[in-house]
């Protein structure tokens, strides 16, 4: 069924009987040409982009939960290209790209506002700093501004522009394209597509092995049997090293919580994404009008799908500091998602050390934003079995070759 | 908030510790050649466990790196033991 204005329209008018199911909830075949495990936006998005650009092909997505119940389902939604290095802008930016068209590719509204973001800096010593990323983002050609105090304020008035601030606000690193996007409707997108072009998915599904043949994986062991695959990729998040553990495979992945916090609904008060390292917090508004917040990483390994409270209280003391306007604001709601962390902040793509079972993971706490792009690029390593140009450096082999992407340290990621 | 055992200090504020490491690696003799593999398996590498974990962690007041048994799920600590025999 495609939607449309006029579909809307019309239901409104029949009292919305005429909607059928987005996707079909098929019993695992026996055996098929590829078996995704992880149901998140990186698993369906890889599903679509194998029916729509490699087909035909089998392909079935197994997930042990539902879709997007996993980090996906729980992001802060924020979308950007403003990295350091050549390498993730090439990355990050295709995604930016692909989400640009999303909503009409998909035939499915991803809600996706460039709305802009800023990242404030809090001194000279930042400012300079920031002039550094500026010029590194566009050498790497995308886009991004250095805006001094009068033009951070005209945009986003409520922040603390206080001389006597705990951080006194000296200006921002701009990116105009960056933005949010609903995160569900991603994953139910990607997840609607390729259900349409014939991709099985499999829900309430837990992969609990691999079948390894002669030192080949040739499928997956579930809750719901054994599904045989002529290749397996692995989109699990925070539980890759768990998984991984079961085909033998050791990664350089911690798991940690990653915490988030939404507010009653307020009238429109921030356009744009905002975000200040020095305060250890960031924030945007949904359509809504509740105030999606969000800071750093839990200190403590965890895999309880909940968060700690020292970070708690860092993120919101930091967000009142930073827009002090919110201090009497109520949090609806808070929780927490297991992000898989890489020494060097960056993802990793490829082939796992296994013959036949290849990784999408690493992307820790910032892998909404990659959807699209590990969708496309996880599809054509698994068609292949090779690697995209884009891909490339995020093997595995970097970090025994020693070519790490640290974007920890360059970017200095938040999420 | 969660309080830790420093096996030095006694129960403490949680922000008072630092995650190190997962206890068990044995730094590769430098002295001698090392493999690629074998030294970014120690760098970087880890089981990541869900569940029962073993590791190193450092009370940042008093500087003691010492061995946390937890459980990384409901997140309770069972036991903190000193890296020394004897930690006088
Ligand atoms: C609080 C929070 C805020 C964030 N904010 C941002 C942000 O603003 N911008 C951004 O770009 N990124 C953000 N991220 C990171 C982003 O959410 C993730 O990087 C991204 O969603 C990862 O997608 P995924 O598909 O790889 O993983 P997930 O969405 O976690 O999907 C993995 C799926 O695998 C399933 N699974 C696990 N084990 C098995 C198994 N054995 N068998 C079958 N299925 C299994 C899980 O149930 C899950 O559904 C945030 C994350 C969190 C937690
Ligand atoms: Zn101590």
């Amino acid at each position: 069924m495609t939607y449309s204005a006029f579909r809307l329209f019309r239901e409104g008018l029949r009292g919305q009987r005429g909607w059928t199911q987005a996707w079909r909830s098929p019993d695992p075949a026996a055996e098929y040409d590829i078996v995704i495990v992880g149901g998140g936006g990186h698993g369906l998005a890889t599903a679509y982009y194998l029916a729509k650009r490699h087909g035909p092909l089998r392909v079935a997505v197994v997930e042990k939960g539902w879709l997007g119940g996993g980090n996906t389902g729980r992001n802060t939604t924020v979308i950007r290209s403003n990295y350091f290095f050549p390498e993730s802008t090439a990355l990050y930016d295709l995604s930016v790209q692909l989400y640009e068209g999303l909503s009409r590719e998909l035939n499915y509204n991803i809600m996706f506002s460039q709305r802009g973001m800023l990242v404030t800096c809090h001194s000279e010593a930042e400012m300079e700093m920031g002039a550094r990323t500026v010029n590194a983002i566009r050498l790497n050609g995308t886009d991004a501004d250095l805006l001094g105090t009068a033009q951070v304020r005209a945009l986003a008035p409520i922040l603390n522009f206080s001389p006597d601030a705990r951080y006194p606000i000296h200006g921002a690193i701009w990116q105009g394209r960056a933005g949010t996007a609903r995160h569900d409707a991603v994953a139910w997108g990607y997840a609607r597509a390729a259900d349409s072009l014939g991709v099985d998915i499999i829900q309430n599904c837990e992969v609990t092995g691999f079948v390894v043949e002669g030192g080949t994986c040739k499928g997956v062991e579930t809750t719901r049997g054994t599904i045989r695959a002529g290749r397996v990729g692995m989109a699990v998040a925070g539980h890759s090293s768990a998984l991984g553990t079961r085909a033998g495979i050791a990664l350089p992945i911690q798991s940690y919580a990653l915490q988030a916090f939404v507010t009653e609904p307020v009238k429109p008060i921030i356009d744009q994404v905002a975000f200040s390292p020095a305060y250890g917090a960031y924030f945007s508004q949904s359509d809504r009008g509740g105030l999606v917040i969000g800071g750093g990483l839990d200190r403590v390994p965890s895999y309880g799908q909940r968060g700690n409270t020292p970070l708690h209280d860092e993120v919101l003391g930091g967000l009142v500091d930073f827009a002090p306007i919110l201090a009497r604001t109520k949090l609806l709601r808070h929780w927490a998602g297991i992000v898989d962390v890489t020494p060097d902040s960056s993802p990793i793509l490829g082939a796992s050390g296994l013959p036949g079972l290849f990784l999408n993971c690493g992307w820790g706490t910032g892998g909404f934003k990659a959807i699209p792009a590990g969708g496309y690029l996880f599809a054509h390593i698994l068609a292949e079995g090779a690697h995209h140009d884009i891909s490339r450096p995020f093997d595995l082999d970097r970090f025994v070759t020693g070519r790490l992407i640290d974007e920890g340290a360059a970017a200095g990621i938040a999420h | 908030m969660q309080r830790f055992t420093c096996p030095f200090c006694g129960l403490r504020d949680e922000r008072e510790f630092s995650f190190a490491g997962e206890s068990g690696k044995t730094r590769p003799d430098t002295a001698a050649e090392v493999s690629d593999a074998d030294w970014s398996a120690y760098l970087f590498t880890g089981t990541n466990p869900r569940g029962r974990t073993d590791e190193i962690w450092v009370h940042t007041p008093c500087q003691e790196y010492f061995r946390m048994i937890r459980d990384t799920v409901t997140m309770e600590v069972l036991e903190t033991v000193p890296l020394r025999r004897d930690p006088s």
